[in-house]
Formats: structure tokens, C-alpha cells, sequence
């Protein structure tokens, strides 16, 4: 059999349609289920669409089979969802006695304030923003209370530490969960300089005062951030949908949109914000307003580069078809790694860094692989 | 329609194209394969398994493909991916058959959470079902050999699924993986039993599995009720002892011997505690299988 384009065209109308609509995926075939669930598991989107499925009411109309999946991917989103609410209540419990403030990010912020991203959201590590001036005394206390610092070659380290927006990630031993700790949103030497000292001012306390979460436009404004700077599209298409949530959510309050656009614009963030709706809209079929999208396009870059993200993008966060996998994905993710990069530091700096990069990698590879061997059973 | 029932050609032709579906307990598997001495020996041990007819629904999607470039002229492998992805680091190509095994065994563990997996032989007698639940070298495979050759039905010697509505085992009878010193022990056991070919050098030693009777294969839509609990022990030279142990000991015990346990949360712990409620719990160690054996029958009849 060959591969042929229309497999991977299909792959992706399956899965957008039972995302973006899922009374649609009732009348799916049976080949389309199987599709479904395989893109589904490898974007890690089954837990999201099985919690969407059964809000709506479509259980009684979806095959056993793929009910059978759907109980399973939940049983493992609910346990991934507890294990970080138990890590967040550890890390207060550290924090007993100290008036630091604590602004969850992502997954844990969409959990805790359950907000409607979290509805059958897997994650996968905690993250914390923290102010830059505190980040060393939290550091140091969250190590005096077991946590460990996830072991990383002594390049990485001074990497995260001299470059990055965040500290290399902790972990305590006895649960393994990382623990991502922000000072800002964007690394330091990014073009893109947002001040965190604002995000944390105007951030929100949940119902439990220790804890707070960005106001709603800043929330949108990271992920958009996270998603289109981080260089990383492993979980590209799960944290679309989040972005479509909270715009769905979010979009309701009159003056939410025209605060986006003021709030990128005032925070250099409005390329990020641009395509973010940009592709909610075009892959999830999100409503957003024509005042928006016309605001945010000051952010949008020039038409070649555009055509360009526009191909990159669907190329790594759209999946194909399993059976058929194409060169131009891992192409694509490499292309916009660097992409990631070069936003992130100054050229000369970026060939070194690749180029170390590149050379641990190769070192690597055979440890990976010892530890891959023993992990079957 | 069985494996056994189509014939070879075309079984060779349908793994290297769009796959074979088959079933194995509650799960529907569909295999690709382009390699030669894997198709034969899927063959040999799924025969009595049905076929699912397309199109369905596939549970977990399991290629077998040879890797390319220049080792595959003086020691060719053969890579096994689930649903598109590289788990496990290639193998020797002749291990195709063993590979395949562990590969359905890791997507089963990773991925069947809608029940309680107990890392446990379970076969069963006069309804109920007994549950062997231990870890690698306690002897467990090669006791569910011995139990299934003298008449017990087997449900699995290394997965027990625990379905959530009613406590039931649910049956998915596979080949059974014996390792090492079993491989003669079954062998003098039951000089009859259907040993396949002993594959040498893999991560666990020398393995030859063991086929499935048919009768098991045909009744594994039948699912049963949990009656006996024994976590067994294989010490050299020991003297049979079966001894009872309290509800307590018996959950710690089967809680540490499951794969999803803490993963299902509360789930877990009542379905945990249900089976140990329904359950006669006991240690046993043994040297002598047909002592082992003799205990066994004389629980059973009790």
C-alpha cells in the first residue's frame, strides 16, 4: 500500500471534527473510530474528547469498543489530574509559614480553578510562576523540603539558569512529578519581553488565597506564548484546544477581547496572540470576532513568513495518519525548533548552543537506549 | 472464522497489508508483519483464535517491520512499533515472535485501564477462579502451566482483568512465555505439551512458550467469579505448604502485585477489597509441581 495525501487529509478530519464537534463523531464509521482513537491516544486528546462525549450526553451512541477506551484514557487523566493536585498541596505545605506568592500556570491553573480546559486534560508537570527576586529562596526551600533537581548535564543547567524562564525542573523522589518553576514567560533573552512583575500583580487568588492564577487575558497570553515560542509541538494541538476553551469561556465577557489586544499590544505579545487565533479558528472552527482578528493582524508577520507558519504549523501539530507517516513532520518540528531558538537568542549564540546540543544528543542516544531496553515486559 | 482456517499464503499476505485482526480475550489486535518466521509461528500458536471480521475497531495496532541500512545484511532485527511508535529498541530478527508477545503485554498494561490488571496467573475449575498473583521468578508461569495441562481452564499466566462491573476475571488466554529452567521442567512434566521453538539470549534468558488448548481459546467470552487467592513461591527443595492468610495481608499482597492499582485510586481500593472479600487467601511455597498441583485440586474441592 501506498501513502497517499488523502490518508492524512482524512486523520485530520476525524480528529477535528470530534474535537471541535463532537455530536459529529456519532455518525462516524467504524474505520473513522479506529482512526480516531489512535490520533486521539498519540495527540493525548482521548481523555478530552471522552470527558466531551459523555457531558453531551453521546455515550449510548458511541461503540463499546471505543467506550471501553474512553473509561481507560479517563481512569489515567483523573489519576495524572489528582497526583498534580497532590503536588500543589505538598508545595503549600513546604511553603507553610512564608507569604510567597504562588501563580499556578497551565494545566495546574486550568485544574485547580477548573476552568473548562481541564475537562479530560492530561498533564504532564506542574508550573509555577514565581517572582524573580523569590525564585532562590523558593528554590531553596522547595530542596530543603526533598525535592531534587531533575538531573541534567551541567550544560543544561547553566542553560536554564543564565538563559531560560525558568529554573531546570525539580522533582521529589517519592512521586516523580516535575515541577516547572517560571520567573517570566519568555526566556530572558527573547525579543519578546513581557513584564512578570505585572503578570504576577494583576494575577487572581483562587479559593484557596495561597494560590492564584493569571487574569483571564494574561492566561490566554502565556499559553499563546508558551505555544508559538517554546519550540516544542509534542503537545502542540492539546494546547490549542485549551486556547479555543478559554476563548470559548473567556469570549462571553464584553470587554475581553478588546482587553487581549490592548494587553498584547501593551506587552509586545501580539504576534503570539495572532496566531493563536488565527489557528483556534481555522483548526477548531473557534468563533472569534472580526474586530479581533483585524486588531491582532498588526501582529501578523509578512506574507511569505506567514505562508510559511501556516504549512509548518498544520505539518506539526495536525497528526497523520499512523500507518502512513510523513518525512515533512519531522522536518517541520525541526524547522520551527530552530525557529524557537533564533526568536530566543542571538545568533551566534544559538550555532554554539545547537551545535552542544546536537553533540549531547549523540552522546545520549545510547543511554536512552539502554534504559528504553529494560522498560518492556 | 479461526487463524487456523485461512490459509497460510494469505495470512502472510494480509500481515504485510492491511493487517490481521485478531482476538485474544476482550481485545481486538490488528498485526502487520513482513517477517517471514513470525507469520509461521502466529500461526502455530493463535490458530484456534478468531479472526475479527473488517471492518472493526482495533484495541492496539502492532507492526512488525525489519529495519533498513547495512546491519540488516550481517545481522539483521526487527523493530516493533505500537500505533506508529518505537517502544523497545530493535531485536534480533530471529525474536520476532517474542517480541511481538511483550509488545501486546506492554500495550495491554499501558493502555487497558477500564480494568483492574493484577500482575497474576488466573485459571479456573468448577466456576471459580484462582488467582496466582507474584512477580517474575516466583514459579508463577510454570505453576499456570502445570494447573492448565492437568485440566485447569486457562484465563491468562500473567494478566488477571478484574472487570469493574461485577468482580468477574475476564479470560485472554495467550501463549504462555516459559523461562529457562521451566522450559524442562514442563518439558518432563508433560513430555505432550505443544512447547514451541526455544528463543536464546533474550532480556529474560532462554524462553519457549507454551500453545493455548483449544478448549480455553473457545471459551474465553465465558467469564467467572474469583475464588481462591494464593500467592505462590517456588523454593528448591521445599516441602509443600499451603497456609491461610488474613484479608489484610492478602490485600497489601494483591495491591503490590497489580499493574493499575494505584492508578485507579479509589476504584482500586474497593475493587481490590471486593476481591479479596470473595476470596480464600493463602501462601504457598513448593518445590514439587504435582504436590502443588494436588493442593490446588483438593482447594478447588473443598
Amino acid at each position: 500500500m501506498r501513502a497517499d495525501s488523502d490518508n492524512g487529509k482524512h486523520g485530520t478530519n476525524v480528529l477535528l471534527t470530534a474535537l471541535s464537534d463532537p455530536a459529529k463523531a456519532v455518525s462516524f464509521t467504524v474505520e473513522e473510530w479506529d482512526l480516531l482513537l489512535r490520533l486521539a491516544r498519540a495527540t493525548r486528546l482521548l481523555g478530552r474528547i471522552a470527558v466531551c462525549m459523555e457531558e453531551q450526553g453521546l455515550l449510548t451512541e458511541v461503540p463499546n469498543r471505543v467506550v471501553d477506551h474512553f473509561s481507560a484514557a479517563k481512569v489515567f487523566v483523573c489519576h495524572r489530574q489528582l497526583t498534580a493536585r497532590w503536588e500543589i498541596n505538598r508545595i503549600l505545605a513546604a511553603l507553610a509559614g512564608t507569604d510567597m506568592p504562588l501563580v499556578l500556570l497551565k494545566g495546574g491553573a486550568y485544574i485547580l480553578a477548573e476552568l473548562p480546559p481541564s475537562r479530560g486534560r492530561l498533564l504532564s508537570d506542574v508550573d509555577l510562576l514565581v517572582p524573580r527576586e523569590r525564585l532562590d529562596s523558593f528554590e531553596q526551600t522547595l530542596l530543603g523540603h526533598g525535592w531534587e533537581s531533575v538531573k541534567l548535564e551541567e550544560y543544561d543547567q547553566r542553560y536554564y539558569r543564565t538563559w531560560m524562564h525558568e529554573l531546570p525542573p525539580l522533582s521529589h523522589p517519592e512521586r516523580g512529578l516535575e515541577v516547572d518553576i517560571h520567573h517570566t514567560i519568555s526566556p530572558l533573552t527573547s525579543r519578546l519581553s513581557p513584564d512578570s512583575a505585572r503578570l504576577i500583580a494583576d494575577s487572581i487568588p483562587l479559593a484557596d488565597s495561597r494560590l492564584r492564577i493569571l487574569q483571564p487575558v494574561d492566561m490566554v497570553l502565556h499559553s499563546a506564548v508558551h505555544l508559538f515560542h517554546d519550540g516544542e509541538f509534542i503537545n502542540g494541538l492539546r494546547d490549542l484546544v485549551d486556547l479555543a476553551d478559554l476563548f470559548q469561556h473567556f469570549g462571553e465577557q464584553a470587554d475581553f477581547w478588546t482587553k487581549l489586544v490592548d494587553r498584547a499590544r501593551s506587552q509586545g505579545l501580539l504576534r503570539p496572540l495572532f496566531y493563536t487565533l488565527r489557528y483556534t479558528n481555522r483548526f477548531l472552527a473557534t468563533a472569534i470576532p472580526d474586530s479581533a482578528m483585524s486588531a491582532a493582524g498588526d501582529g501578523a508577520p509578512p506574507g511569505p513568513v506567514l505562508r510559511l507558519m501556516d504549512y509548518l504549523i498544520e505539518a506539526v501539530m495536525i497528526p497523520g495518519h499512523p500507518d502512513f507517516p510523513r518525512r515533512r513532520h519531522t522536518v517541520a518540528q525541526w524547522l520551527l525548533y530552530v525557529r524557537s531558538h533564533w526568536l530566543r537568542m542571538p545568533p551566534g549564540m544559538l550555532l554554539q548552543h545547537l551545535a552542544r546540543k546536537q553533540i549531547m544528543r549523540w552522546k545520549h542516544h545510547k543511554v536512552t537506549a539502554g534504559t528504553l531496553a529494560q522498560g518492556n515486559r | 472464522m479461526k487463524l487456523a482456517e485461512l490459509p497460510g499464503e494469505l495470512v502472510a499476505q494480509r500481515l504485510e497489508g492491511r493487517g490481521i485482526l485478531l482476538q485474544t480475550g476482550p481485545f481486538t489486535v490488528r498485526i502487520h508483519s513482513v517477517v517471514e518466521g513470525f507469520t509461521q509461528l502466529l500461526r502455530r500458536f493463535y490458530a484456534n483464535f478468531p479472526v475479527v471480521p473488517e471492518p472493526a475497531i482495533a484495541d492496539f495496532h502492532v507492526r512488525l517491520t525489519i529495519p533498513g541500512g547495512i546491519r540488516r545484511r550481517w545481522r539483521p532485527q526487527v523493530l516493533l512499533l505500537l500505533d506508529g511508535q518505537e517502544v523497545f529498541l530493535p531485536y534480533p530478527l530471529s525474536h520476532a515472535f517474542p517480541l511481538f508477545e511483550w509488545g501486546l503485554n506492554w500495550c495491554i498494561a499501558m493502555q487497558a485501564h477500564q480494568y483492574l490488571m493484577l500482575h497474576s496467573a488466573a485459571v479456573e475449575r468448577s466456576g471459580r477462579v484462582l488467582l496466582l498473583p507474584a512477580g517474575s521468578g516466583s514459579g508463577k508461569s510454570t505453576l499456570c502451566a502445570a494447573l492448565v495441562n492437568r485440566g485447569w481452564r486457562l484465563f491468562s499466566d500473567e494478566f488477571s482483568l478484574v472487570r469493574a462491573a461485577d468482580g468477574h476475571l475476564i479470560p485472554l488466554p495467550r501463549p504462555m512465555p516459559l523461562k529457562n529452567s521451566s522450559i524442562d521442567v514442563i518439558r518432563d512434566f508433560a513430555p505432550d505439551a505443544e512447547l514451541g521453538p526455544s528463543f536464546h539470549g533474550t532480556r529474560k534468558g532462554t524462553v519457549a512458550h507454551l500453545g493455548v488448548p483449544a478448549s480455553c481459546v473457545e471459551q474465553s467470552a465465558v467469564s467467572a467469579p474469583p475464588g481462591w487467592l494464593v500467592f505462590p513461591s517456588y523454593q528448591s527443595h521445599a516441602s509443600l505448604r499451603l497456609e491461610p492468610i488474613s484479608k489484610a495481608q492478602a490485600f497489601i499482597k494483591l495491591a503490590n502485585n497489580s499493574f493499575n492499582y494505584q492508578l485507579l485510586g479509589l476504584r482500586g481500593f474497593r475493587e481490590a477489597s471486593r476481591l479479596v472479600d470473595n476470596c480464600d487467601s493463602y501462601i504457598l511455597s513448593y518445590s514439587n509441581l504435582d504436590e502443588a498441583i494436588v493442593s490446588m485440586n483438593r482447594l478447588a474441592e473443598s
